[in-house]
């Protein structure tokens, strides 16, 4: 009884945020635009009884669905938003990986110390740690000022308005998503480890590949994965530090919401959205089991 | 084994494998090693012995390569390693925590330190086999480390430190996990692969047994430093301090003053015994004489001895010290019969007491124990008998031995093949006895509370200075 209690709590969390919202936004996509408040038709009217339902159901359909496809401007999204937030991921991993390995190598007592330094950016707010990008990134931004400052270029670089820096803006965004796992991945490893490799053969950089790397797998799937979800969905970084071509699906989605008013479409490219996401989740659910079975 | 032809330590022409030159190791201001110069040679089995935190894995690892020395030198024939990286020392260790590689499979953990040297895939193959037979582990092969049983790990960590059949092999607790009969056999292994590889193995161990077992020399330590090495009979039967008799096995430990005896009673013992005259006639006697001989021929008498331990050594040093310790030749008692198995230490007639040694007060009212073997030097110091349980005897009956202690029974450890009989000596002291349990344990006549005899030879105990 207890057991089943315990159980139904996620259960309902997941009915109640999840699966409600998602199911209202799949019958959006299955509506027509209209004038209208809300702006889709149809609307259930549950008055009128059977006939109501029935004339509900009817009224949904696969048009938008099917205008997604017909329109190359959506997969074009879908297909750059995978690319953009693969290499930011990839990015992300080059930065982080070296700090959480320095973090994890650093005396016991100065670890909490670091951790807490990590996490720090969280607390202030998102959108304005993003806008203060757009003050450095900017042709008088304090980069190139100090960068032309001490000569190493001659003309202001454009970096904002680039998908450089919407790199930049999710590299430094969504670091700590990375640093996290694989600091708890080499904290946990044990050091006479890199001892014995050494013993038997190998240097320090092979021993590093071949011990170090492989047990910290768990951490880099785990960290690459809380990258590359949310950097695909992602909209405040591309609109802000992105320019007019970055073309990113969260920014569609944002515009065919709030400037097209057309809800049904919006719908339509957020469920598409989230069966393309589907697939990285189920991996990476996958992986943190058999990182769980590994462990024990 | 083959203590007595192998002994490279007793041949000054012998290049030793390994040299610890001063070897002081700190870690902050806690010196872990304590100015520590010792050799080791090739084709040795060399255990170190000590209690928890003493230092042996520290040893360990100045020779893996983990740590360098804070002051003096380590030498692995004749060169200086202190520099040498881990991976460019023909060394391979065998950790204390095993540290196998948790996300390879057996066989992958065994062969890393083969496939790391670039041998071709048949003949890593071939060698992980090997090694996988030896320990055992051809059914876990595809197993990770963590799906294998404690003992199982061990094995893993020994059989991947021997794949690369090193020069030097350190084993740090390598055999602790196992059960004993799996640990037997794995020490006659170790001692076999020793035969035929002439590896040298350095190996730490709690227990006493198999360092008695496998090794050629046993390095007792304490606080950083080694306080004895010596061949495992010599640790056992001729420690050079209270500290290591009380270390290694068990030992009754009888404090006292010391005497030199009576020069008369040394005269009077001093005509051999009539069997003695004729060589041939006996088988034992040859031996004893050859024994007797080479350790009459170089030594010094013992009143020159004493008169160089007195007055010449604070001006000469103690370069008599330095000469390694040998066992005492056998006495005639101790050759010419076999000890009875009820009572170990037979009776001697008085003739029999070899001449020369100490006497030892060690309790008001009681006669003096005899000790033929004693050093005259520490006449009038306070000393420490050390007696194995195994060598004294007990009996209901006063026996006729040079040394006789009446008591009574307060406790019988039965161990199977022996007991141990905790008797309380007039005086209050408590002195343990061993005897085989050639009857039944219902048979037995010795019971609790039973006053008993203990007895034991002149040349049973060993007399060394009080601490
Ligand atoms: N890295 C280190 N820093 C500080 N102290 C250390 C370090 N390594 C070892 N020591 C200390 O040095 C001493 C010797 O340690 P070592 O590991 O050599 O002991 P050991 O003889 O192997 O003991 P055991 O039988 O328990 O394994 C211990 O007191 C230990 O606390
Ligand atoms: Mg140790």
């Amino acid at each position: 009884m207890r057991r089943a209690v315990l159980i139904a709590v996620p259960y309902l969390w997941l009915l109640a945020l999840f699966l409600v919202p998602f199911i209202i936004v799949l019958k959006i996509s299955l509506s027509d635009i209209a004038l209208a408040r809300p702006p889709y038709t149809p609307q259930l009217d549950l008055n009128e009884g059977w006939a109501g339902i029935r004339a509900f159901f009817a009224g949904l359909d696969f048009e938008n669905f099917t205008f997604l496809s017909t329109d190359d401007l959506y997969w074009k999204a879908y297909l750059s938003s995978v690319r953009i937030a693969g290499i930011a991921t990839l990015c992300t991993l080059l930065v982080g990986y070296p700090i959480a390995y320095g973090m994890a190598r650093a005396p016991q007592e100065w670890r909490p110390t670091l951790l807490m330094l990590v996490i720090l950016p969280f607390w202030t707010s998102f959108l304005i740690r993003v806008y203060s990008w757009i003050g450095i990134l900017s042709s008088e931004g304090v980069l190139n000022q100090f960068l032309m400052g001490i000569g190493l270029i001659g003309e202001p670089l454009t970096i904002l308005n680039t998908n450089t820096a919407v790199y930049i803006g999710i590299v430094y965004t969504y670091l700590p998503f990375m640093i996290l796992p694989i600091y708890s991945a080499l904290e946990k490893m044990d050091e006479s480890l890199l001892e014995a490799a050494e013993d038997l053969g190998s240097s320090r950089f092979s021993a590093f590949w071949l011990v170090t790397i492989p047990l910290s797998r768990n951490g880099i799937v785990a960290g690459c994965f809380l990258v590359f979800i949310p950097s695909i969905g992602e909209f405040v970084i591309p609109s802000l530090l992105g320019g007019s071509d970055t073309l990113m699906i969260g920014k569609v989605l944002w515009e065919e919401f709030f400037s097209n008013r057309d809800w049904p479409v919006a719908s339509a490219v957020a469920v598409v959205l989230l069966l393309i996401l589907i697939i990285p989740i189920v991996l990476f659910q996958r992986s943190e089991e058999n990182a769980r079975e590994a462990g024990r | 084994m083959a203590e007595s032809d192998f002994a490279p330590w007793n041949d000054p022409e012998a290049k030793p494998l390994i040299q610890f030159k001063g070897v002081t190791k700190r870690f902050g201001d806690f010196t872990a090693i304590d100015d520590l110069t010792q050799d080791i040679y090739e084709r040795e089995f060399f255990a170190l012995l000590g209690p928890s935190g003493c230092g042996k894995t520290t040893l360990m690892r100045m020779l893996a390569g983990f740590e360098e020395p804070t002051e003096g030198q380590i030498l692995l024939n004749g060169v200086d390693i202190g520099h040498v990286p881990p991976n460019k020392r023909a060394v391979n260790m065998m950790f204390q925590s095993y540290a196998l590689f948790p996300h390879l499979s057996v066989y992958d953990n065994i062969a890393f330190g083969l496939r790391r040297e670039k041998k071709p895939k048949d003949e890593v193959h071939a060698r992980v086999k090997e090694m996988l037979r030896l320990t055992r582990l051809e059914r876990f092969a595809q197993r990770k480390p963590h799906q294998i049983s404690g003992g199982q790990r061990q094995r893993v960590a020994l059989a991947r430190s021997l794949a690369k059949a090193p020069k030097l092999l350190l084993l740090d607790e390598p055999l602790g996990a196992l059960d004993k009969k799996l640990r037997e056999e794995t020490q006659f292994e170790l001692m076999d692969i020793q035969e035929k590889t002439g590896t040298t193995f350095i190996i730490v161990t709690h227990d006493q047994e198999e360092a008695m077992t496998v090794a050629s020399r046993v390095a007792v330590m304490d606080e950083g430093r080694i306080v004895q090495v010596a061949t495992p009979d010599v640790i056992y039967e001729a420690p050079n301090s209270v500290y290591v008799a009380d270390f290694i096995g068990d030992v009754n430990l009888i404090r006292g003053t010391a005497r030199l005896r009576p020069a008369q009673a040394a005269t009077e013992a001093a005509a051999p015994p009539p069997e003695q005259a004729s060589p041939e006639t006996t088988p034992a006697a040859p031996v004893a004489k050859e024994a007797a001989a080479k350790t009459d021929g170089p030594q010094p008498n013992p009143l020159g001895r004493a008169l160089h331990d007195r007055i010449l050594s604070p001006i000469f040093g103690t370069w008599l010290e330095e000469e390694p310790r040998r066992l005492p030749p056998p006495s005639a008692a101790e050759t010419a019969k076999t000890p009875a198995a009820e009572t170990p230490a037979t009776p001697a007639h008085p003739q029999d007491i070899p001449p020369g040694g100490l006497e030892i007060d060690w309790s008001e009212g009681q006669p003096a124990l005899l000790a033929a073997n004693g050093d005259p030097a520490l006449d009038g110091e306070k000393v420490v008998l050390a007696l194995r349980p195994e060598k004294l005897g007990i009996a209901k009956t006063r026996p006729d031995a040079p040394n006789t202690l009446k008591g009574k029974v307060i406790d019988i450890a039965y161990l199977g093949n022996i007991s141990t009989y905790h008797v309380e000596i007039e005086g209050g002291v408590m002195v343990k006895a061993q005897a085989a349990n050639t009857r039944r344990i219902s048979r037995r006549d010795i019971t609790w509370e039973d006053e008993v005899w203990l007895s034991f030879t002149a040349t049973a105990g060993v007399i060394l200075k009080d601490e």
